[in-house]
């Protein structure tokens, strides 16, 4: 086991200098003049211009300044924002939390929903709920989800006034953040209707971020499930005289859900992406707003180190899959 | 009649008849071929099928509804927009520009996924290995944030945003590319075109290439429509086409301000994409049922 760790780990260090070196070079490739671009000035006079080439190392080798940046990175330091002035490590952290509460919901949401759905599809196959699940999955897998979310907009805040229409809560409560949870600093603020509003407010983005994972997931469970159940020890455990049920759930499902908790994983960087869409749309404080609008304003540190710490997140969570795999499955942890 | 049933016909089936023969039993697939077939044909003929110029703007028609609903008039079927643009005419030739930005964003990360997948899996070593972990280095982006980061190096605009969604699927043709490759660099076919003589661009292209076919072409269907969805989502977010381009992800963009006046400027829009994208999914799938039936569902 500890063999496969580091073999799997010291695959993703590469990897991961190979992100940091391509946030070194957006810095670099963005159009205008280096200096400008990271004081958010334009014409800077020329010995000031000179002073600043000077001080921010932008003089020296390209070599020289990946590698003074890759140590800034490794120490935490992300570069300062130009438009808040604060670390941009802060502000991700800062901004963080929204986009973790809403991924995790939409998480919460595409499983609950998907699993059962792909499991009672592989064993009713060819039914029209099976029919109707599939369908189902396709068109969610095929959705625009900015435009989803509109549309959800459209009907359930508009017409119907069910919802809110953006934001994480109604203004009326206000709390400082201990977590960064809205719905579990709404629980601890003791104000009566704050978790309320908060989870009104989740409703809707946790449902259009959530609708392609459901999709991939309903879809993966049935496969993964109908594999499973054509095998031969399924067969044997049915001719044991088990009732289908607990063959179903004891003996296809838990074997059939080692593909699935792989892709559940693999969705993290569909939810980071969704997030981009989603929170434009619900005004959502989060991190995928954030960057959106760091683009707009030409806060180019902050996209530089949004990026990164987004990608890292990625890999991390992508080797932490892999290495459950391995633990769960023998034959992938001994494979060369 | 007893003579043509003992008669079996000997002649086999070609490929291209057999894929084509299960494909036909598939009707998912058939719907979506079916739409598929009308959206090229509005495209091609948008000059024709469109009632109105889709940059004409009528004066006296903003925000005028669709013809079912009060106030709507068969002069615009589905409306038109806050400058009194005709929606019908603008979706129609947004098909155009759907399916030239999927033709062009498969084609180009089709080309670079064959190049990179053929190097690393035929000359192995050093190439290989640069060039798979470069793969992964773009995989560990989420692909619609690594397109906005490249669309913010390049410039916001159509072509700046099909570049950047066709960098983000190179790695997929590379990866299915290089796994064909290494299969197929045992077979014996292979090393009797070797002692042959064949060189090695003859080898990469002419030999082992057209048998590495089928999971390249079943993923370029499937990447076309998220090549469509991706650029839609480009254009949404201010970074693709530009306004009065009419792409279907800006026109929404450019809707947002009368999502509670109009609600048709930014319905159909996005249900022109949903229906293109889910065309080409279902025919994706089709073609991958038929092309590898190990995989059948």
């Amino acid at each position: 086991m500890l063999r496969f760790l580091l073999t799997r780990v010291s695959l993703v260090i590469p990897t991961f200098f190979g992100v940091v070196f391509l946030a070194f070079l957006l810095i670099h490739l963005v159009p205008g003049d280096p200096v400008e671009v990271r004081v958010g000035e334009r014409g800077i006079d020329p010995v000031r211009h000179a002073k600043l080439l000077h001080e921010m190392g932008l003089d020296r080798p390209l070599s020289v300044q990946f590698f003074d940046y890759a140590g800034q990175v490794l120490s935490g330091d992300l570069g300062i924002s130009l438009v808040t002035h604060r670390p941009v490590l802060d502000e991700f952290l800062t901004l963080f939390p929204a986009t973790f509460e809403l991924a995790l919901f939409a998480m919460i949401f595409a499983v609950v929903l998907g699993l059962p759905a792909g499991v009672l599809a592989a064993v009713r196959r060819g039914s029209v709920f099976d029919h109707l699940v599939m369908g189902a999955s396709l068109t969610g897998y095929s959705m625009p989800i900015f435009w989803w979310g509109l549309l959800l907009i459209l009907t359930f805040s508009v017409d119907l006034h069910w919802t809110p229409v953006s934001g994480r809560i109604a203004l009326d409560y206000f709390f400082d953040p201990v977590t960064g949870l809205m719905t579990v600093d709404s629980l601890f603020s003791g104000q009566a209707g704050a978790l309320r509003s908060a989870l009104s407010h989740l409703i809707l983005p946790t449902i259009v971020l959530g609708t392609i994972p459901l999709a991939v997931i309903a879809r993966m469970t049935r496969s993964s499930m109908l594999e499973v159940l054509g095998e031969d020890y399924i067969r044997t455990a049915r001719a044991k005289g088990l009732s289908t049920w607990r063959v179903i759930a004891i003996h296809a499902l838990r074997n059939a859900l080692i593909p699935v908790v792989t892709v559940i994983g693999l969705q993290v960087g569909t939810l980071m992406g969704g997030a981009i869409l989603t929170e434009t749309i619900f005004s959502w404080p989060g991190i995928g707003k954030w960057l959106v609008e760091s683009i707009n304003r030409r806060d180019y540190p902050a996209l530089q180190g949004g990026v990164l710490l987004i990608a890292t997140l990625v890999m991390s969570v992508n080797l932490l899959v892999d290495l459950l795999y391995g633990l769960l499955d023998p034959r992938i942890r001994h494979r060369r | 009649m007893a003579e043509t049933s003992t008669q079996p016909n000997l002649q086999p089936i070609s490929p291209a008849r057999e894929v084509w023969l299960a494909m036909r039993a598939n009707r998912g697939a058939m719907a979506g071929l079916v739409i598929i077939v009308i959206l090229i044909l509005a495209a091609l003929f948008a000059d024709f099928v469109a009632p109105h110029p889709f940059a004409e703007q009528y004066r006296d028609h903003f925000l005028e509804p669709p013809v079912w609903a009060e106030g709507g008039s068969w002069t615009f079927p589905l409306g038109t927009d806050d400058v009194g643009r005709c929606m019908l005419s603008r979706i129609i030739y947004g098909a155009r520009l759907s399916l030239f930005i999927g033709s062009i964003v498969v084609t180009l990360s089709l080309a670079m996924g064959i190049a990179f997948g053929m190097l690393a899996g035929f000359f192995r070593g050093v190439t290989d290995i640069g060039l798979m972990r470069l793969m992964d280095i773009v995989l560990a982006m989420p692909s619609l944030l690594l397109s906005i980061v490249i669309v913010a190096i390049l410039g916001p605009g159509l072509i700046n945003a099909m570049i950047a969604v066709s960098i983000t699927y190179v790695p997929h043709y590379a990866r299915l590319t290089r796994a064909a490759v290494l299969s197929e660099l045992g077979k014996e076919y292979v090393t009797a075109s070797r002692v042959a003589g064949a060189g090695s661009l003859r080898l990469m292209l002419a030999t082992i290439l057209p048998n590495c076919l089928a999971p390249l072409i079943v993923q370029a269907t499937l990447s076309f429509s998220t090549a469509i969805l991706d650029a839609a989502a480009l254009g949404f977010l201010g970074l693709g086409a530009q306004a009065p381009t009419p792409e279907w992800g800006t026109m929404l963009a450019d809707a947002l301000k009368f999502l509670q006046r109009a609600p048709w400027v930014v319905t159909f829009p996005g249900l022109a994409i949903l229906i293109t994208v889910l065309a080409f999914n279902l025919m994706g799938d089709g073609l991958r049922d038929a092309l590898d039936p190990k995989l059948k569902r």
